[in-house]
C-alpha cells in the first residue's frame, strides 16, 4: 500500500513538472490521451474479459463529432468534448447490443466488422473530410475563461482529465457493479444462475469503455487540431490491444504504462527504422501474447505478491 | 520494488529529454522534406526530391547567413497526420524555417495550416488541388510546379479541340481528384460539351473494374481519368484490358514521366498531358537531368525539378533580405522574377501560385521515341496567365476585392 | 436498352460478373478460414497476410527466379503453406491451452509481422503482376468485355472449392478431421496422430489463401497493404455463413461478391459496407450464420 501510494506521488510529481524539462508538450499530451484511451479499453479487456477489436470507431468517431462541432457549428471546446463522448456513448451503445449477444471469438469478430463499418461511414461521409481528414480544430477555451490554445496549459488540462479518468476507472472498478463484473469474468454461467442480468451488465461496462474512449479521441483533436481516418482504423483499435497488454490487463497503470511505451516506441523509433516498426510492434504484440501475458505492471504485481508470500 | 520501479519510470521519462534537445541556432536555415517516400506518390517524387534539395543546397554552397543549412526529410505516407504533426513538431522543436512537399492535396491542405500557424514558409509541391491558392490559401503558402486549374486548361481543351465533347470521370476521392474534376469540367461546359456522369474511386484502389465498367455504360465519349500516380496507370491498364479505350478516348488528366514510363509507350502512347517541365526541352534542361540521372538513374520529373529550383530561389531569398524570417523571406519571393531551369517568366501571384509557362504534351508511339526517356511531344506553349488566369483566385480570403 | 430498378441491363450484368469474380475469391478465402476455425477453433487473423505473401510469392518467382504463372500457382500455395505449418508448429501451439481470444491476437501479430516486412522490403504501392500470355485478351459477351483470365479465376476458384468440400465431406481424411473437430482426444485415441493432422490442417488452410493470392496478382496490383482491409470482409462473410460451415464459407462468398456487385449499381456509396450491415442483420436474427450449428 505504502509502496503504491510512492509510486503515484512520484509519478504525479513528474507530470506536473514535465513540460519545464524541456519535454514537448504536445508529444506528452498525445501520451495522455492515448493512457485514456488504454484505460478506457482495459475496462473492457481487463475486468470484464471482452476483446473488443474494433474500438478505434469510438476513439475516431468522437474525434470527428468534437472536430465537427467545433468548425461547423462553433461549439466551445468543453461542450464539444461532451457532444463527443455522447456520441461515442451512442455508438456503443448500437454496437454494444449487436455484440454482447455473443462471447469470446464472435464478440471480438463482430466488433472488428461493425468498427469497419464506421470506418467506411468515416470515409464516406462529407462532414468528416473523407481521406483529408477534418483539419483546423482551434482549441477554444474552458467556457470562455481559460485560454487552452497554450501548449502548457492544455497539458495541464489533459492531466487533469487523465488523473480524473483514472479515479472514475478505480471507483468503478471496485463498486459494487465492478465486483459483479469481476464475478461475470471468473464464471459467467454462475451469475447467470444467480440471477444477475449479465448481458446488460455487460453492456453497461461496453457503454462506459466507448464513452471514455470517446473522451480520449476528443482531447486527442483538440490537442493535435485534426481528427482523420488513422483515429478509427483497424490498427489504432489494434494497437490500444496492444497498449493494454504490454502495460499489464487487469492492473490499474498498466494500459497508460503500455500506452507510454508504445507510442514513444512509434514516434522515435520510426525515425531511425522506418517502415520496420509496424514489425518490431508486430514482434513485441507475438511476444506479449506467447510469453508475456501479464504485462509489465502484471509481472510486478506478480513478483511483489511472490515475495510477500 | 517499489525503488526499482521508480527508477525505471524516471529513467524512462528522462530518456524522452535528450530526443527533444535539437533546437536549431537563430538564423539557421532548416528546411524540411515532407512528402510520399513509400505509396501512390513515392515515384515522381519521393526520394528524388530528397536528392533535388541536396543537390540545389550544395550548388548554392551548403552555408548561408553563416550557417550550415540543415535539410529534414520524412515519409508522410499520404496521411494528413503524420504530414501535419511533424510539420508542427518541427517547427515547435528543430527551428524549422522552410517546408518543401506535400504531394497530396489533402496533406498539403493540413500543413498549409501549420505553416499559417507557425509562420514557416511552405512550398506546396506536387499536390495539385487549385485551392492551396484559393479558399485554402494563407501568406506562407506557394504553390509552386503547377495545380489542377492548368491542368484542367491545358489538356481538357485539348481534347475537346479535338471533338471530345461528352465526358465521364474516374475520381480519385480527396481533393485533388474533386478539384482536378471541377477544373476539367469547367473546361468542358465552356467549350460546348457535357458530363455524362463521374464515379469516385478511394485513393489507392488497384481494381478499377467495376467504375470503368460505369463509365462505358454512360456512353460519353472521353474517359477523363481525375487522378494519378498508380491510381492513373492502373485504371489506364484497366480501361486497356476490359476493352474500354476502344470505345472512349482516355484523357489523362494529370500524368508524370514516371508514369508514362511504368506504362510504357505502347500502352499511353497518344495521350495528351499538361505538365510544368520536361527534361528534353532545351540544352539547360538536359544537362541538369544528366547531372540528375547520375544520381538517380532516371531523369527528373517536373516536381523533383521544382525541388531544386524552389530550393534556390528560397536560399536566394534568404541571402537578400539577411535573415530566417518567413515575412521578410516571403516578401522578398513575392518581388522575384523567376528565371531558372524550371521556369520561364515565372512569378508568385497574391494568392501563392507561382504562375509560369506550361507545356500540353502528347505521348509519343513507340516508334516516334528514338532514346530512352523520349516520350513527350510539344504540342502547345501556354504562357502563365494562358494557363492560369491573369487574376488571383477570388476565393483566397487574402484577396481585398 | 432494359432496365432494372431504373439501370441499363448491361450495366447490371456487368457488375454482376465483376461481382462474381470477386466472390470467388472472396469463397476461396473465406473456406480456408472457415476449415482453420473448424478445427483449430483458431480465427486467423494472418489469413490476409498469408493471401498476399502468396501473391508476393508469384511476384518474387516471376521477377527474380524465372517462375512462371503456372509454376506459381503451385509452389507459392506449397511455400506459403509451409511457413504456415512452422508458425503453428512454433507459435499457435502454445496457445491452444490458453483462451482462444489469445491464438486471435498472436496471429493479429503475425499478420502486422508479415505487412511490416513485405512493406519495409517493397515499399506501400502495389507491383504489377502481368497476367500470363495463355490468359490475355477478353471474350465479348455483348454486355462487356469479359477478359479471360477473370473468368480463368472464376473457374479455378470454384473448381478448388468443390474438389476441398469433396475431400472433407466425402474422403476418410475429411472424416478423420471432422471427427477430430468434434473430439480430438477420442479420435488420438484411435490412434490417429491428431497434433499432425492439425498442422498440416492450418498449413492447407493458409495453402488456400496464397492460392488466391497468386490469383489475384494479375487482377490486383501485388501490394503489402493487399490482405488487411480485405480480411475483415472474409470474416464477415465467415460469421454469415456459420463459422465452420464449409458450404456455408463457400456459397456466402459468392452470394456476397454478387451482391456487392449489385450494390455498386443501385447504390455505390453502400458497396464496402453492405457485408458487414448483412452481418449485423443474421447476427440479430440467425446467430449462428445461415448454414451454421448452434455451438
Amino acid at each position: 500500500m505504502r509502496a503504491q501510494i510512492a509510486v503515484y506521488a512520484v509519478l504525479a510529481a513528474l507530470a506536473l513538472i514535465a513540460p519545464f524539462l524541456g519535454l514537448y508538450p504536445v508529444f506528452l499530451m498525445k501520451l495522455l490521451c492515448f493512457a485514456i484511451f488504454a484505460c478506457a479499453f482495459n475496462l473492457l479487456l481487463g475486468f470484464t474479459k471482452m476483446l473488443s477489436f474494433g474500438h478505434a470507431a469510438y476513439f475516431g468517431g468522437s474525434a470527428y463529432i468534437t472536430g465537427w462541432l467545433v468548425t461547423a457549428q462553433g461549439w466551445g471546446s468543453i461542450e464539444a468534448i461532451i457532444g463527443g463522448v455522447l456520441a461515442a456513448m451512442l455508438l456503443g451503445l448500437v454496437i454494444g447490443a449487436i455484440a454482447v449477444r455473443r462471447q469470446g471469438i464472435y464478440f471480438a469478430m463482430i466488433t472488428l466488422a461493425l468498427a469497419q463499418l464506421v470506418f467506411f461511414v468515416c470515409l464516406q461521409a462529407d462532414f468528416t473530410g473523407g481521406e483529408n481528414g477534418l483539419q483546423g480544430i482551434t482549441r477554444g477555451s474552458i467556457f470562455g475563461w481559460v485560454g487552452l490554445g497554450n501548449d502548457r496549459t492544455l497539458y495541464y488540462f489533459v492531466l487533469a482529465v487523465f488523473v480524473a479518468v483514472y479515479a472514475l476507472i478505480r471507483r468503478i472498478v471496485n463498486s459494487p457493479f465492478g465486483q459483479v463484473l469481476k464475478a461475470i469474468r471468473a464464471n459467467e454461467p454462475r451469475c447467470v444462475s444467480l440471477g444477475y442480468k449479465v448481458d446488460r451488465y455487460k453492456l453497461m461496462a461496453f457503454v462506459l469503455s466507448a464513452s471514455l474512449s470517446g473522451l480520449a479521441g476528443s482531447l486527442k483533436a483538440l490537442v493535435l487540431g485534426f481528427a482523420t481516418l488513422s483515429d478509427v482504423g483497424q490498427t489504432n483499435s489494434g494497437e490500444v490491444i496492444l497498449m493494454t497488454l504490454l502495460g499489464g490487463s487487469g492492473t490499474f497503470l498498466g494500459p497508460a504504462i503500455g500506452a507510454v511505451v508504445v507510442v514513444t516506441l512509434q514516434e522515435y523509433l520510426s525515425e531511425i527504422v522506418g517502415a520496420w516498426v509496424s514489425v518490431i510492434i508486430g514482434a513485441i504484440f507475438v511476444v506479449c501474447v506467447l510469453i508475456f501475458r501479464r504485462g509489465f505492471v502484471g509481472e510486478i504485481h506478480r513478483r511483489f505478491a511472490q515475495r510477500a508470500a | 520494488m517499489t525503488r526499482n520501479s521508480t527508477i525505471v519510470v524516471l529513467g524512462a521519462l528522462l530518456g524522452l529529454y535528450p530526443a527533444s534537445q535539437a533546437r536549431a541556432a537563430a538564423d539557421q536555415v532548416v528546411i524540411g522534406d515532407i512528402d510520399d517516400m513509400s505509396s501512390v506518390y513515392a515515384d515522381v517524387i519521393g526520394q528524388g526530391g530528397v536528392e533535388a534539395i541536396n543537390m540545389a543546397v550544395g550548388d548554392f554552397g551548403g552555408t548561408v547567413l553563416g550557417n550550415k543549412i540543415t535539410v529534414l526529410s520524412v515519409d508522410h505516407q499520404n496521411k494528413p497526420d503524420i504530414g501535419a504533426s511533424k510539420f508542427r513538431e518541427w517547427a515547435d522543436q528543430n527551428g524549422l524555417t522552410a517546408v518543401l512537399g506535400g504531394s497530396n492535396t489533402g496533406v498539403s491542405i493540413a500543413m498549409s495550416k501549420v505553416a499559417a500557424a507557425k509562420k514557416v514558409t511552405f512550398f506546396a509541391i506536387g499536390a495539385g488541388g487549385a485551392s492551396l491558392t484559393g479558399a485554402d490559401c494563407t501568406p506562407y503558402t506557394i504553390h509552386y510546379a503547377y495545380d489542377t486549374t492548368a491542368l484542367g486548361n491545358g489538356t481538357a481543351s485539348a481534347i475537346i479541340k479535338q471533338g471530345g465533347k461528352t465526358w465521364f470521370f474516374v475520381t480519385a476521392d480527396y481533393a485533388f481528384g474533386t478539384q482536378l474534376q471541377e477544373s476539367a469540367t469547367r473546361v468542358v461546359l465552356a467549350g460546348g460539351g457535357k458530363v455524362l456522369g463521374a464515379v469516385r474511386a478511394p485513393l489507392g484502389t488497384t481494381d478499377y473494374s467495376s467504375f470503368l465498367l460505369q463509365a462505358q455504360a454512360s456512353g460519353a465519349q472521353v474517359l477523363g481519368l481525375a487522378n494519378a500516380g498508380t491510381d492513373f496507370s492502373n485504371s489506364l491498364k484497366a480501361a486497356n484490358e476490359f476493352g474500354i479505350t476502344k470505345t472512349m478516348q482516355p484523357a489523362a488528366l494529370l500524368a508524370f514521366l514516371t508514369d508514362i514510363h511504368a506504362l510504357t509507350l505502347q500502352t499511353a502512347q497518344g495521350l495528351y498531358l499538361t505538365t510544368g517541365w520536361y527534361w528534353d526541352l532545351n540544352d539547360q534542361t538536359r544537362a541538369f537531368a544528366k547531372r540528375f540521372y547520375s544520381k538517380a538513374n532516371r531523369p527528373p520529373t517536373m516536381n523533383q525539378m521544382a525541388y531544386y529550383s524552389a530550393t534556390l530561389q528560397y536560399l536566394n531569398a534568404v541571402k537578400a533580405v539577411g535573415t530566417t524570417d518567413s515575412d521578410k523571406v516571403m516578401a522578398q519571393l513575392r518581388k522575384t522574377r523567376i528565371n531558372d531551369v524550371f521556369a520561364k517568366d515565372g512569378y508568385i501571384r497574391a494568392d501563392g501560385l507561382m504562375v509560369h509557362t506550361m507545356y500540353v504534351m502528347q505521348v509519343k508511339s513507340p516508334k516516334e521515341s528514338k532514346y530512352p526517356w523520349d516520350y513527350y511531344k510539344v504540342i502547345k506553349v501556354m504562357s502563365g496567365e494562358e494557363a492560369d488566369g491573369s487574376q488571383p483566385d477570388p476565393t483566397c480570403p487574402m484577396i481585398k476585392k | 436498352m432494359t432496365t432494372l430498378f431504373g439501370v441499363p441491363l448491361p450495366a447490371i450484368l456487368g457488375q454482376l460478373m465483376l461481382g462474381l469474380v470477386n466472390g470467388s475469391f472472396y469463397a476461396l478465402l473465406s473456406l480456408g478460414l472457415a476449415v482453420i476455425f473448424g478445427l483449430l477453433g483458431v480465427v486467423n487473423f494472418a489469413h490476409g497476410a498469408f493471401y498476399m505473401l502468396g501473391a508476393f510469392a508469384a511476384y518474387i518467382g516471376l521477377e527474380f527466379l524465372g517462375v512462371n504463372y503456372w509454376w506459381a500457382l503451385l509452389l507459392a500455395p506449397l511455400s506459403v503453406g509451409l511457413l504456415g505449418i512452422i508458425i503453428e508448429r512454433l507459435f499457435l501451439r502454445q496457445l491452444y491451452q490458453v483462451e482462444p481470444v489469445y491464438g486471435l491476437l498472436l496471429t493479429f501479430g503475425i499478420a502486422l509481422i508479415a505487412e511490416g516486412v513485405m512493406r519495409s522490403l517493397f515499399g506501400a504501392s502495389g507491383r504489377s503482376y502481368p497476367v500470363p500470355p495463355l490468359l490475355q485478351g477478353g471474350f465479348n459477351l455483348g454486355f462487356m468485355v469479359l477478359p479471360i483470365y477473370r473468368a480463368w479465376v472464376i473457374l479455378a476458384s470454384v473448381t478448388v472449392c468443390c474438389v476441398t468440400w469433396f475431400l472433407i465431406e466425402r474422403t476418410r481424411l475429411g472424416s478423420r478431421l471432422r471427427a477430430a473437430t468434434e473430439n480430438a482426444k477420442l479420435v488420438q485415441a484411435f490412434g490417429i496422430n491428431v497434433p499432425l493432422l492439425v498442422m498440416c490442417t492450418y498449413g492447407a488452410g493458409v495453402g488456400l489463401a496464397a492460392l488466391a493470392g497468386v490469383l489475384a496478382a494479375p487482377v490486383i496490383q501485388v501490394s503489402p497493404l493487399m490482405g488487411s482491409s480485405l480480411v475483415i470482409v472474409v470474416f464477415a462473410v465467415v460469421v454469415i455463413g456459420g463459422m465452420g460451415s464449409i458450404v456455408g464459407a463457400i456459397a456466402g462468398g459468392l452470394v456476397l461478391g454478387l451482391v456487392e456487385g449489385l450494390t455498386k449499381v443501385v447504390y455505390p456509396e453502400a458497396s464496402n459496407i453492405v457485408v458487414f450491415i448483412i452481418m449485423a442483420v443474421v447476427l440479430i436474427w440467425r446467430p449462428a450464420g445461415l448454414f451454421g450449428k448452434e455451438q
